[in-house]
């Protein structure tokens, strides 16, 4: 499994195209627009968030049309995405910061291609899965976090969990293994680790659809104090209150780009039109 | 409580450094299995305790450590009694449990990151046969975060084929913890990319 895991990891990091370490990834002069900062370098300032760019992406997976033609940009503080389950969604949020390649179009971050600079992007571009067990990849809290922080000494390295770990509560569990924490304790341990790599958009998602609902006010609330641009991917219509602008994804293809209010209305009509007349009148 | 499970502390034991720790466990080892006399059994036996005692980890961790032998220690001691006699098999099986527990003990003290990191510096002379030491060292980690993981699912597994009556159906149970440990496989890959694996 472990292997497998490695191997998975590798293999597309060699598909597409992942620089060997070390390396600044070459960036095309016609990909960078004026004012942003050159690949390779490490943000200074993690409240600067990301210009996302996809221009008419098509993924194709598994023999499956998932996105058919999306462009947009993506610049505001605060980006939901709603559809229903296989709608492309996640699809979506796996584009930004390279896990999924597109079949055709490409995705930008900050003038880098997803295809061609997948580390590069994947630096600036934190991602929160949905269940926190398949993404804590070391056996204890601190270790996890520490991960996460490279090319610094030892006691830098440190000092920036110990800080990590007491911002988010989880200071007391630094040497307990991951798996002895509850769910939520989990999804904010992801958090962390996600958090001290210190990247300057923070995809999540589903983050919440495994945590209870104290838990889920708990993460909702981290997420919305961050100083991050952050993209949710979520089902819990209620969250998408607080975001700048959402996107409502339907059969691959974004379908409504609105304010909260009026595209989480867009999508309740959407799920309406969709159920049978019969049931409509029942509920 | 699992054995094998980091307990912090301050004592001596749990400030020695974990390579020499290692290389204690590997040398007392030694000595315990070429020793055949009571007396040096004895003594072995002896150190151990007051290992534990120096530790202050507790009783309740100490039985945890060699609770997995409490089936097999009898029937050893046993046999061995039957066949060899009531010295060579008290001997035997009093050396098996002592040196468990100094394994044991070694885990309760030591972090798993310092366990690696010090394997890690002991397989660093297989970097000059083109090993790569590092990506040994996370496969490591891997695996010793994956055990809990693949514990929980095997529960999950087990569950659902009781919840369906079919509790004896090895197909029901091995299909769906197999695909399950892949999903999960692909799914850890994909965290690791994520995170900057092969940066």
């Amino acid at each position: 499994m472990i292997a497998r895991a490695v191997a998975a990891a590798r293999r597309r990091n060699a598909d597409r195209g992942a620089r060997t370490p070390g390396a600044a990834p070459p960036v095309p002069a016609d990909a960078v627009p004026s004012g942003v900062v050159p690949a390779g370098v490490v943000p200074a300032d993690a409240a600067t968030g990301c210009v996302v760019r996809l221009e008419d992406v098509h993924v194709r997976l598994g023999g499956r049309d998932v996105l058919r033609g999306v462009d947009v940009e993506l610049t505001e503080r605060r980006v939901g995405i709603v559809g229903a389950n296989g709608s492309g969604k996640s699809t979506l949020a796996r584009l930004l910061n390279g896990l999924v390649v597109p079949t055709a179009g490409r995705v930008l971050v900050d003038g880098l291609d997803t295809r061609r600079d997948g580390a590069a992007v994947r630096r600036r571009v934190g991602f929160v899965f949905t269940d926190p067990d398949a993404q804590i990849v070391m056996p204890t809290v601190a270790e996890d976090v520490a991960y996460s922080v490279r090319g610094v000494p030892a006691s830098e390295r440190d000092r920036i969990v110990r800080d990590a770990l007491a911002a988010r509560g989880l200071a007391h569990h630094a040497d307990h293994p991951a798996h002895l924490l509850s769910g939520g304790q989990k999804q904010l341990l992801a958090l962390t680790s996600v958090l001290a790599a210190r990247p300057r958009l923070v995809v999540a998602d589903e983050p919440t659809t495994l945590l209870d609902l104290r838990n889920t006010r708990r993460f909702a609330a981290e997420l919305a104090a961050l100083p991050q641009q952050v993209v949710l991917v979520s089902h819990d219509l209620t969250l998408m209150d607080a975001m700048d602008r959402v996107l409502v994804v339907d059969d691959g293809r974004v379908v409504a780009d609105d304010a909260p209010g009026p595209a989480v209305a867009h999508y309740r009509r959407l799920v309406d039109e969709a159920a049978p007349a019969s049931r409509r009148g029942a509920s | 409580m699992t054995p094998g499970t980091y307990r912090p502390g301050t004592s001596l034991v749990h400030r020695a450094p974990a390579g020499a720790k290692l290389a204690g466990l590997a040398g007392v080892s030694a000595v315990a299995l070429a020793a055949t006399s009571p007396g040096t059994v004895a003594a072995v036996v002896g150190a151990v305790a007051a290992l534990y005692a120096v530790a202050g980890v507790g009783l309740r961790a100490a039985w945890a450590q060699v609770r997995p032998l409490r089936l097999v220690v009898p029937v050893l001691l046993a046999v061995q009694w039957l066949t060899l006699g009531p010295v060579p098999a008290l001997v035997l099986t009093s050396r098996l449990v002592a040196l468990v527990a100094l394994a044991g003990l070694v885990l309760l003290t030591t972090r798993t990151s310092a366990v690696l990191a010090a394997i890690g510096r002991g397989l660093r002379p297989l970097a000059r046969v083109g090993v790569d030491v590092g990506r040994l060292a996370l496969v490591l980690s891997l695996a010793v975060r994956c055990v809990p993981v693949v514990t929980a699912l095997a529960h999950r597994v087990r569950d659902a084929c009781r919840a369906r009556g079919r509790e004896r159906d090895v197909r029901a149970y091995a299909v769906p913890l197999v695909v399950g440990g892949l999903r999960q496989a692909d799914a850890l890959g994909d965290a690791l990319r994520a995170r900057g694996l092969d940066d």
